[in-house]
Parts: structure tokens; sequence; C-alpha cells
């Protein structure tokens, strides 16, 4: 569904990706994962060009996004980031809506769309629709941004750490619920983060930067049976570590850890 | 007090259409340009700086040099676009109030929109926004309260530069207070004060309002303040509409700053309402400057001038004619000759300048003329109004008769008297009608080398009256030697000794005068 091809981004002398390619099928979730500032996210924004390539090429659907207008692009992409950004001054059910109004959709679509959308993100419509963002809990305000992310209908959704800043319980929750979405949707996502746990848990396939480049792309099981190196390796310590921790309490409840 | 609270009405009527006209037209210039310094970074040391170089100005001097500008620009525009602007009146008033109002409102706007969290932005280009969309739905909607916070600084500002727009001849609150303060009328003063407090107190609490229903998302305040500036835009547009279509068709008269041209323009204003079918209406407070090249330009039709202050500031002859007719025959060929206008009436006093001193001191020392005065002048001092020291007749008697003195001081000519009765400078400009030499006991010096020269008081009528309006200028030529020195003065201690209106005084005059 995307195809990376030799995507590359220079700010100034810095090269903050190098010739990356790698492709999310259909249906897929690949995680893009790596430390703060191995351009897993400057990757992510080059997909909808919110940051333009410096070289190289991204297809969706067999399509170069190059030779379409940039926000004409971005409307058939859904996109969540971690700070959400929604839109003050606009109620929920406008921020869901925004996509939709945006590609011209008459009212009573965007209405039923909207609930649609508040429903699958598990946030009750009748209540829910005409808040302001800022009367919301912080994983409330992230599901409004997931379901404005999904509310154009688009067949790619982009997200950026979109359950950083949500406490354990909630963010369980909502990874959970996102999985059960895309199966529904058929969505084709490309997913960023820093969190191996996340990854492993969400990812059909991982794919590992290192200063702008790919270190290794394959699945959970292989990241973690066969690391490519020494750093994959470590990033994949920590979910090992927690498995067995948790695998030894649920074998023998009075081991100590 | 009756006749200036029934003026209030109207000047306030003008003053808030100044004041809104001037915030309309500078939020729609302001705003985009803010836009623009947010889009284009490279724009924003010239507009901003531009916009603080006009806050420098000090409001009366942009105001002032309007005129001049619009006059230059007019006669720019009219050969090439048939394009004439007046250069007196509301449009001087409406660009400096305009161009003072942009700043506030440039810097809110570029802060407002620079302000938006980076984190909606990108939300915004990331659901698909264009850069227009992005501008309209979110940036601005965003940026309002900021804004809408920056155009309440502006009209607090315009309301208080609006009452420095008398002299450029637009009508607002500051009649009441250049008037009060050239007539000694201290209740006129504290009215215009007063009352555009008032208003700058009113127009702010309507605009907070409008800030904060905008801020706080709440549609009732918006809509209400909304409401209450339109209503008040509404009256003031109405009330000056009708005002202006009475002085359609009008006679206008216009005055300098000091009462003898007040009570002289009702006077004019009088004449020619009793004895011609034609409205008339005194626009007051005019700068002398200003007024001249008003009447050129059929701005205003008609006026009080002086003959030697003509002879001195426009002839700039060298060589004074023997007598008091000799000017004024020379004067009134040139005025015909040049630009068509006419001398209806020597009043029949003159208001010459003349160096006046303490009634004591000149006793004591025994001063009669400026010639005894030449040798005491570097222990004095002198005060004249603001003009006195660059006219040409100051320079003639500086040079004729080698004055020199201590210190210099420019003050307001409704002030220097009573500064020379308590001792505060030694020697002013007076005016020879003022009626306070008389009142204060000072002493006029006589010029002995015929330095000053003669200032008849004519009425000049502007080229188009002269010529359209045989009627006016048949009216006012029975005022040609009706009043004498003797009586201006009583006039003018009338108003500035005994505190009675220039109207009624005026009134009584033209009572007397059938």
């Amino acid at each position: 569904m995307i195809e990376v091809r030799e995507l590359t981004r220079r700010f100034g002398a810095t090269l903050a990706v190098d010739r990356l390619s790698f492709d999310v099928a259909r249906g897929e979730l690949l995680v893009l994962l790596g430390r703060s500032g191995c351009g897993k996210t400057t990757t992510l924004k080059m997909v909808n060009r919110l940051v333009e390539p410096s070289a190289g090429v991204v297809r969706i659907g067999g399509e170069e996004t190059a030779r379409v207008p940039g926000h004409l692009l971005r409307r058939r992409i859904g996109y969540c980031f971690q700070q959400v950004g929604l839109f003050p001054h606009l109620c929920v059910a406008e921020n869901v809506g925004v996509t939709p109004t945006l590609l011209g959709w008459d009212a009573g679509r965007i209405r039923r769309r909207v609930d649609e959308l508040l429903e699958l993100v598990e946030l009750d419509p009748a209540r829910f629709r005409e808040r302001r963002p800022d009367s919301l809990s912080g994983g409330q305000q992230q599901r409004v941004g997931l379901a404005r992310a999904l509310a154009g209908e688009p067949e790619v959704v982009l997200l950026d750490e979109p359950f950083g800043a949500l406490d354990p319980l909630t963010r369980d929750r909502l990874q959970r619920r996102l999985q059960e979405i895309r199966a529904q949707l058929g969505l084709s996502v490309l997913f960023v983060t820093h969190d191996m746990v996340e990854a492993v848990l969400l990812g059909d396939r991982i794919a590992v930067l290192e200063a702008g480049a790919l270190v290794q792309l394959g699945t959970p099981r292989e990241l973690l049976r066969r690391p490519a190196n020494e750093a994959v390796a470590e990033l994949m310590a920590t979910p090992r570590r927690h498995a067995e921790v948790v695998a030894r309490f649920l074998a023998d409840p009075d081991a100590s850890p | 007090m009756s006749d200036e609270l029934a003026l209030l009405p109207g000047y306030l009527a003008a003053h808030l259409e100044l004041t809104l006209v001037a915030l309309g037209v500078g939020t729609a210039l302001s705003v985009p340009a803010g836009i623009l310094i947010t889009r284009r970074r490279a724009f924003e040391a010239p507009l901003l700086g531009l916009a603080s170089v006009i806050q420098t100005i000090p409001s009366l001097a942009l105001l002032a040099i309007m005129v001049p500008a619009l006059a230059l620009a007019s006669a720019w525009l009219e050969p090439r676009l048939g394009i004439s602007l007046p250069a007196i009146g509301a449009l001087p008033a409406l660009v400096a109030l305009t161009l003072y109002a942009t700043l506030p409102i440039l810097r809110n706007t570029v802060v407002g929109i620079a302000g938006v969290d980076p984190a909606v932005i990108e939300a915004a280009r990331g659901v698909g926004m264009s850069g227009r969309e992005q501008l309209l739905r979110v940036e601005l909607p965003l940026a309002l309260p900021v804004v809408v916070a920056g155009v309440r600084t502006a009209t607090v500002w315009v309301v208080g530069a609006a009452t420095l727009s008398t002299p450029v001849g637009a009508t607002s609150l500051g009649n009441f207070i250049f008037s009060g303060l050239q007539t000694r009328n201290f209740a006129a003063v504290w009215l215009g004060c007063v009352a555009s407090a008032a208003l700058a107190l009113l127009l702010d609490g309507v605009v907070r309002v409008l800030e904060v229903g905008l801020r706080e998302r709440r549609r009732g305040l918006v809509a209400a303040a909304a409401g209450a500036l339109a209503v008040l835009g509404a009256g003031a547009g109405f009330e000056c509409f009708a005002a202006r279509g009475a002085a359609a068709g009008a006679v206008t008269v216009g005055s300098k700053t000091f009462t003898e041209q007040y009570v002289l323009s009702e006077i004019l204003a009088g004449v020619v309402e009793s004895r011609t079918q034609r409205r008339a209406r005194a626009v007051q407070s005019l700068g002398s400057t200003v007024l001249f090249d008003a009447l050129t330009q059929n701005e205003i039709d008609v006026y009080v001038d002086y003959s030697g202050t003509l002879w001195a500031t426009l002839l700039r002859r060298s060589r004074l004619p023997d007598d008091r007719e000799g000017v004024r025959r020379e004067v009134e060929r040139w005025l015909a000759d040049e630009h068509g206008i006419a001398v209806a009436a020597a009043l029949g006093f003159e208001n010459t300048y003349a160096l006046a001193v303490r009634g004591a001191q000149a006793r004591e020392l025994g001063l009669e003329s400026i010639g005894d005065l030449a040798p005491l002048a570097p222990s004095l001092e002198i005060g004249g109004d603001y003009e006195f020291f660059v006219r040409p007749e100051w320079k003639a008697v500086e040079s004729a008769y080698g004055l020199r003195f201590r210190a210099q001081r420019s003050m307001d000519s409704s002030l220097m008297y009573e500064a020379l009765a308590r001792g505060e400078v030694d020697v002013i400009s007076a005016f020879s009608t003022d009626g306070r030499i008389a009142a204060l006991d000072l002493r006029v010096l006589a010029d002995d080398r015929r330095v000053i020269p003669p200032y008849d008081a004519l009425v000049l009528v502007g080229a188009r009256i002269a010529r359209e309006a045989p009627d006016v200028l048949a009216a006012l030529r029975r005022l040609d030697g009706a009043i004498d020195a003797d009586a201006m003065r009583r006039m003018n201690a009338a108003v500035d000794r005994d505190g009675r209106s220039p109207g009624a005084v005026a009134r009584e005059f033209l009572a007397r005068l059938d």
C-alpha cells in the first residue's frame, strides 16, 4: 500500500533520514522504532509531505505522492500525533468532522460519520459531540484525535506516538481498540514509537532506525530471536525482560523476581 | 454652558464617526498586513518599523502634516485621475487617525497568529487544510481575541487623538477644548475632556466585551458588543449625515484660534444668514496656515484676515507702503490677481502685533516705544504665541531695533497676557485689540520706526463665492467699517474677561447692527 524508496531528508548539514526503503502492505501495521532523533518522525511526515523529502520517492496505492498537491494528499491520509492538536475553538464533532468538511461531504453524511467514529473510539456521541477539547481528559482527547484521523475514510493512517502521554491503563485499552478498529476497517498503518513493548504488541512488522538509516526490518518474533546487531538486541531486551518476569509470576506465584 | 450643551450631540457624533471610521479602516489595513508578516517574515521589519515610526510622531504633528501631504497628493492626482482630495476637514483627520490606529492592531495580529499552538497548526496541515483554509479556519479564529485586544488599545488612543483634529478642520469634541482654552471658557474645556474620556471608556468597554466574548466563545457577548458598536456607528452616522445635509450649500466661515476670530466668524455667519437666503456654518479653530490654503481651495468661503499678516507672510515684499491704505490696496490687488479672492469689507479696526509690557514697569522705566526697550532687552524675557518668533514681522522688528532678549518663550496666546501680568515674562507679542491689555494694566509700546505693518481686519471671500454669490458679497459689505477698535476690544473682553460665549457676544452685535 505504501512504498518508500531511497527516502532522504537533510536539514542543513545534518542527514536526518538516509536512503530509507520499506513497504507497508495493505492491512499491515508497520512500526518505526528507534531512539529520539533517529529520524522516525521525519520519515512519517515525509509520507504525507508535512516534511518534503530531499530525495527519494513515496508511492501510495501505486501513485507517487509528489504528483498530488500536499493538502489534497493529506485529506486521503489519516494523521494523529502525540500532542493531538485538537482545534480549541471547535467542538468535538467539528474536530472529528474537519476532513470530511474539507472533502465537501454533505452535512448529514458528516454527522453520521462523526457519530460512528465517536462510538468506534468509545465516546458516547450524545455526551461528547458538543464538548470543547479543553473539557476532555488526555485519553479522551487522544481518542478524538484518532477519530479525526479516521474521519475521511482513509486507507492509510500515520500515527506518531499516539498513546505516548497516556496512563498505562488507558494506553492499554486504546491499543487494543486500535487493533480492533484497523482489523474492522482494513487500514494500512505506519506507527511511530520509541516504546519497545508497544512496538512488539502492535506491530505486524517493526523497522528499527538508527541515525536515519534502517538497521533491521522484520516481525517482532524475528527481532526478538535474531537481532541484527547489539543495538537491536538492547532495544528488544526490555520487552523480553517484561515477558520473563510476568511469565515467572504466572508459572509460580511464590517465586521472587 | 447651554450654548456648549447644544453643540454636544453634533461634536460627539462627529468624534464617534471619526473614531469608528479610523478604527475600521485601520483594522482593515492592519490585519492583512499582519497576516502578510506572518507569511513573509521579510516584511516584518519594514512594516512594523513603519508603524512604530508613525507612532512616535506626536499626534498633533501627524494630524497637521496631513494637510500639506493631502494637498500634495491632490495636486498629483488631479491632473492624472481627476480626483481632488480635500486637504482640510475630516479627510486629513481620518488619514492621520487611521495611521495612528495601525500599530497596536498590526502588532497584535502578528503576535496572535504567531501565538497559535504549533501542535494545532500541525494538526491543521495534517488534516489536509490548504494555507488559506488553515488561516481562515484555524489561525484567524484563534488569534481573534488578541487582534481585538489590539483594536481595544487603538480605540482608546484614537478617541484621545481625535480631540486634536480640530485645527485641521475636522469637528470633534476637541472643538470644545480648543475654543474653550482660547476664550478662557473652562467649562467648555471640561465638557470636551469629560465627554471624550467618557466616550473612550464606553468604546473601551464595548470592545472589551467583544474581546471577552471571543476569548470565552460566548456568542451572546459577541453579538451584544457588535450590536452596540453598530448602534453607536449608525447613530453617529445619522447625526453626521443630518448635519452634513444641513451644511450642504451653506456658506462656510472659518476662524483662527483666538477669541476675536471666534466672535468675528459668528458675526460673519450671522450676517450671511440674516441678509441672504443661505445658511452659514462656522468652522472654528483652524490653524492660521491652514486657513488661507483652505480659502484658495474653496474649502471654506469666508474668513477674516489682517492686511499686515497677508502682506508679511504671503506677498513677501520688502518695501512697506507708507500708509494703512497703501498696504490694504496692495494686498487687495494681490489677492484678486493671484487667487480671485475678493475683499468684501474692511471691518474698521486694526489688530496689530505689538510688543506689550507691564504698565507699572513702563512707568518706572519710562518705556514708551520699542526703541526704549532695546537697551534693556538683554535682561528681559519675551513671550510670544506659537508662530510669532518665526513670523517675518518679528524678524523685521528684531533687526530694526537690534533686540536681543535674555530668553524667548513660545506659549499659547491665551496665556501670554497673564504670564506678563504675573511677571513670568517681561514683554509679550500682544494683539492690540485684546481686551486684557486694558484689564491687566499692560502698556503697548509704539513702533516708532514703523517696522510692523498695519493690520486692517479684512473680510476675505473665496473665489467661488465671489464669482457665484453676489448676495453674500453684498451682505458682507454691510460690515465695512462697522467695527472700530474699541468695539472689537469690548467684544473680546466680554468673552475673555466676563466669560460670555462668542456666539452670544456676536448675537448682541448683530442685534445692534440693523
